[in-house]
């Protein structure tokens, strides 16, 4: 072989190896629309400094609407995501059809070891690692001091139902509309069922007995509506029924609630001074329990998988080691301050000093730590979660319930009825599922 | 002759005129409202009609997160698509229907009507495996199959329904002096029924325009219309309800504005043959 031919030879090979370094790999990222995800949105320019030969693309739905394309593009191995948001109800799912790629090969500087115990739990199915958490969190009391000052009473930091119930009649002034206490009562399994779920561990009651026969119909459900209506029927805001998280975060913000038992994340609106009216005036504690060993708050992560129809999943690792490692969150300190950091996910983070100044950092990871997926309940139960049941099921069943849960709320049915209605509706739904036999 | 109208009665019915009007339009204004306030005031209780502090920033801010333009392109050409190719196979089928009906025509058209009250999530995975196998997924050409096929039995309705108010002589008279069937349709009939196409035509690219269920559901990025842009700045956590409602101001304007010049062509098609 001539000089001339091997150094062209050697030339076009070089050319090719730089070709395919060159190559563009363009991802598609499927996302939901809250603060955290647009944060990340606008630091890109990060992770493309970092991987250069990557393009991502966002998908931004609303949360039902991305849970439905994904699914039907899941189920049907269409293959158009490469990087999904999901939450810990759909994992245990999905993983067990085998939709989910592992991610326990990612590499040893990404420190599977530092995510959470109770998040990473709630992630992992048969060893594997199938969703990175992005964000995690539970649900506490977030009650405003002033009042609580004014009526000369303190907030335990692990209050009882029974110390709520004591706080809310002190705070409440209809007069003024205040209200002594904000929950949830728009229908829905990730509306008021996840808060009522949540709710009824603490009062020693669960979805199912171990042979999946529904448990409505059994005293401490009962103990838990009456508890709910009480609170919300003498303490609550009018028009309860149709209130969210959106729709209470409102209220909270300016000034009519006197308590709100919701998702951790909303500390950080409610502490924010540029939409808070009652930002340096708020306080934390746990969500309350009745003494049984269970508090009534829940567990959840937004987390980030990648589905096993992509082709592309080098590349979409490449995205999940980036937007959810350590590096990620001191990269959103240095931009955007501790407070809008993505919060539980890691345990390093809440071992830094300048984290934990934060107001509510502690409160956050005890609540995360108080909560345990797979035992979520007093008596045992036959599945894992602790403010929904993960089965396929129970999105229909859960908003199904919640509907009836609803309508007591409204006044349209009594607690009684509400409650023969979710079990004989829960016990047709499964018995035709064929989980009672 | 026509009846004497006071002027007293006159006032009261364009005062209730006005109000009812006011009143439909009431939540698109109050959008529109919305889009120009800072987010806290979007949300203020009790509102804030006028007396906040305007700003655009929502506009802004909507453009920055996501390029509105590529999502506006794909509408109009995925609504205007649909109803053009629509027209293509509606108009032979409403002739053939009106004017040489055969012993099912009834029938076949409440068929195809009966197929609008079908849910649409019940074919969902059906066309998802269809369009994965043909390659179809998030392109223009896929959704606006799709939206005409949604689209067809109201196209062919509404066609129709006007066909029918022409006299079956006129088409008999040309076809008489020779005219082929393809004359017959484009140079006798079609000129006739021009108001009536008009407004099949407005009504369908308004109906392709807002459709959110197929839209949402078969595109991703290069083929998502404004419909998916909208969806994208609704949140479950954390209030945007200002830059939801920039959001939907962007996307309501175009289809407000072509319904706003085209009204007289809407309203009389819609009425078309609603007064013998």
């Amino acid at each position: 072989m001539t000089v001339s031919l091997r150094a062209l030879l050697g030339a076009t090979a070089l050319l090719a190896l730089s070709g395919a370094a060159m190559a563009e790999t363009t991802i598609t990222v499927a996302t939901v629309n809250n603060g955290d995800m647009i944060r990340m949105q606008g630091l890109m320019d990060d992770f493309y400094a970092k991987n250069p030969d990557i393009k991502v693309q966002w998908v931004t739905l609303e949360e039902n609407a991305l849970r439905q394309n994904v699914t039907t593009d899941i189920a049907t191995g269409g293959g158009q995501y490469d990087v999904m948001t999901i939450g810990t109800y759909e994992v245990p799912i999905w993983g067990k059809q085998g939709w989910l790629v592992s991610l326990n090969d990612l590499p040893a500087e990404y420190d599977i070891d530092d995510i959470l115990p109770a998040i990473r739990g709630g992630l992992t199915v048969d060893g594997n690692l199938l969703a990175a958490p992005f964000y995690g969190e539970s649900s506490m009391v977030m009650y405003r001091t002033d009042l609580m000052e004014a009526a000369g009473l303190t907030m335990p930091e692990a209050p009882t139902w029974a110390d709520i119930e004591k706080a809310a009649a002190a705070m409440t002034d209809k007069a003024k509309e205040q209200y002594g206490i904000c929950l949830r009562g728009k229908p829905g399994w990730g509306e008021n069922m996840a808060f009522l779920t949540a709710m009824s561990n603490s009062f020693g009651a669960r979805w199912f007995d171990e042979k999946w026969v529904p448990q409505f119909d059994q005293p401490e459900w009962k103990a838990t509506l009456d508890t709910y209506m009480n609170l919300m029927t003498n303490y609550g805001p009018p028009g309860a029924s149709a209130n969210g998280f959106n729709e209470n975060l409102t209220l909270f913000q300016q000034g009519k609630c006197g308590m709100w038992i919701d998702a951790t994340v909303a500390a950080s609106f409610v502490t924010d001074p540029k939409t808070s009216t009652v930002a340096d005036k708020v306080g934390f504690a746990l969500a309350p329990d009745n003494g049984l060993g269970k508090r009534g708050n829940w567990l959840w992560a937004w987390s980030l998988a990648i589905p096993s129809s992509s082709q592309k999943q080098d590349a979409a690792k490449a995205f999940i080691n980036w937007a959810t490692n350590k590096d990620y969150l001191a990269l959103v300190a240095s931009k955007e301050g501790w407070a809008n950091v993505p919060p539980g996910t890691r345990s390093s983070l809440y071992a830094n000093p300048e984290y934990a100044k934060v107001p509510f950092a502690k409160m956050t990871i005890d609540s995360i730590n108080a909560a345990d997926p797979t035992a979520p309940t007093v008596k045992p139960v036959p599945y894992v979660g602790v403010q929904f049941v993960a089965i396929p099921e129970f999105q229909g069943l859960g908003t199904n319930v919640g509907q009836e849960f609803s309508a007591a709320l409204a006044g349209q049915k009594s607690v009684d009825d509400a409650l023969a209605a979710a079990q004989k509706l829960v016990t047709d739904e499964m018995t035709a599922a064929g989980y009672i036999q | 002759m026509s009846r004497a109208i006071t002027p007293q009665a006159k006032a009261i019915n364009t005062g209730l005129a006005w109000s009812v009007a006011l009143l439909i339009a009431f939540p698109i204004l109050w959008t529109v409202l919305t889009s120009f306030k800072p987010e806290p005031q979007a949300v203020a209780s009790p509102p804030i009609f006028l007396g906040f502090d305007w700003t655009i920033q929502n506009y802004i801010d909507v453009q920055d997160q996501r390029a509105y333009f590529r999502y506006f392109v794909n509408s109009v050409v995925i609504s205007i698509g649909s109803t053009l190719l629509g027209l293509i196979i509606a108009i032979p089928a409403a002739w053939s229907m009106a004017f040489v009906p055969g012993a099912r025509t009834k029938d076949l058209l409440m068929w195809m009507l009966s197929t609008k009250m079908m849910p649409a999530v019940g074919v969902l995975v059906p066309i998802y495996l269809i369009f994965i196998r043909l390659g179809l997924l998030d392109t223009r050409i896929g959704l606006t199959v799709v939206l005409m096929l949604i689209n067809l039995p109201i196209i062919i309705w509404m066609l129709y329904t006007y066909f029918k108010e022409i006299p079956a002589d006129i088409l008999e008279a040309a076809r008489m002096d020779g005219a082929g069937l393809r004359e017959e349709i484009l140079y006798v009939l079609t000129p006739m029924a021009v108001p009536g196409i008009a407004s099949t035509v407005l009504l369908n690219i308004i109906l392709a325009w807002n459709e959110s269920f197929w839209t949402i559901n078969l595109t991703t990025v290069n083929a998502a219309p404004l419909t998916a842009f909208i969806a994208g700045f609704s949140s479950p956590q954390g209030l945007f309800y200002a830059k939801l409602s920039a959001a939907s101001t962007m996307a309501i304007a175009p289809i407000l504005i072509m319904g706003w010049f085209s009204q007289k062509q809407l309203v009389r098609g819609l009425t078309f043959g609603a007064v013998k």
